[in-house]
């Protein structure tokens, strides 16, 4: 089998990535992750074994990388010059102030890592505990867990936009 | 709208949208990442001309590809990934050269080529007869049987049709000038009709 144009992997899979990385960890480092995977990719893809699956395994670059990139922030001094810029990609204006990017901030890292694998990028729970593992039930758990909790804030915040 | 008794799997829209022009930032960086990294290994970009769509490609070494619309792109940028390096993005900005000199030939204002060139996958015979043809001059042909006597052949006219035909650099290395001896133009990776049209254009030129 073939290998396909590193090209076609960045039409393909480039926007599902972007909203993996925004996902796991926010839309301020989004950017960089999604940079950072696709340059580790390129550089591995000689390599990358014809007919794997793709989608996957540039997911479990990015996984990597958003650990990466978290780690980094945690150890970062806190900037003094104000608040980094906000990508302009947060928050649709039908959303209102409601910010779902700090409900998905919020939820543990294994649920959020369920939810962005398996609802974003279209895993099968399976790929996804092999990414972040454990069992495959635990992530179905752990994906289902995410998406109720952010679907109880986000519906509680467009009924409470309704009524007033 | 989502309403409450939407199924699980349906998660607020903002999780799915992407800014297009983030993307095409994004994209437009990598390319730039890559290059510095030294793995872009091919670049390529595509180019309108008289005789249809082109392709063209370079490697850090030189142009490595020019490609008719009729040997079908996605197929040849396969090959590419195959022959040369699967490490391969659309970056038009890498072959602004490449493309000017060939849009200033179709305008008739330009005779000869100067890019660098990667020819290092033709070898042996074939890479003696790309090595010939552009020594033909601007406007000029030659004849198959010609062609294999100046690449050190008299008797191997056969193979110079084949080296022509899979001349990975056609127009810039200018197989189009090689004829038959009785003044027909022969064969073209093109299509005849191509081939008849850069004659012609040399020709008025």
């Amino acid at each position: 089998m073939n290998k396909a144009p590193f090209e076609t992997l960045v039409t393909e899979h480039g926007a599902v990535v972007l909203r993996v990385c925004r996902a796991v960890v926010g839309p301020d480092d989004a950017q960089d992750a999604w940079s950072e995977t696709f340059l580790a990719a390129l550089r591995a893809y000689p390599e990358l074994e014809p007919g794997s699956n793709v989608q996957a395994w540039l997911v479990t670059i990015a996984h990597r990388k958003a650990i990466d990139i978290t780690r980094a922030r945690a150890r970062a001094p806190i900037p003094v010059d104000g608040p980094p810029e906000r990508s302009s990609s947060v928050g649709l204006p039908e959303q209102g102030d409601h910010d779902l990017w700090a409900d998905v901030a919020a939820l543990p890292d294994r649920q959020r890592q369920a939810v962005a694998y398996h609802y974003l990028a279209g895993l099968p729970h399976q790929d996804v505990a092999e990414i972040i593992g454990g069992t495959t039930e635990a992530v179905r758990r752990s994906a289902a867990d995410g998406v109720r909790a952010l679907r109880r804030n986000y519906i509680g915040n467009i009924d409470q936009k309704g009524t007033r | 709208m989502i309403t409450s008794e939407t199924a699980v799997g349906e998660l607020p829209a903002a999780l799915y949208d992407t800014d297009p022009n983030a993307l095409s930032r994004l994209r437009e960086d990598l390319i730039g990442s890559a290059a510095q990294a030294g793995i872009l290994d091919v670049a390529y970009r595509t180019l309108d001309s008289p005789v249809g769509t082109l392709l063209l490609a370079t490697t850090e070494q030189g142009l490595v590809r020019v490609a008719f619309d009729c040997q079908n792109h996605d197929l040849v940028l396969v090959a590419l990934a195959e022959q040369v390096s699967p490490r391969i993005l659309l970056a038009p900005g890498r072959l602004d050269t490449a493309a000017r000199q060939l849009s200033e030939y179709f305008a008739g204002a330009r005779t000869v080529f100067d890019l660098p060139l990667d020819v290092r996958r033709s070898t042996g015979f074939r890479r003696s007869v790309l090595t010939h043809l552009p020594q033909i001059g601007y406007g000029h042909t030659e004849s198959y049987t010609q062609v294999a006597a100046a690449a050190g052949n008299p008797r191997a006219v056969r193979a110079v049709g084949t080296a022509c035909a899979t001349n990975p650099l056609p127009i810039v290395v200018p197989c189009h000038r090689v004829v038959r001896s009785d003044g027909s133009a022969g064969g073209y990776a093109g299509g005849p009709a191509a081939k008849q049209t850069l004659l012609a254009l040399e020709r008025s030129a």
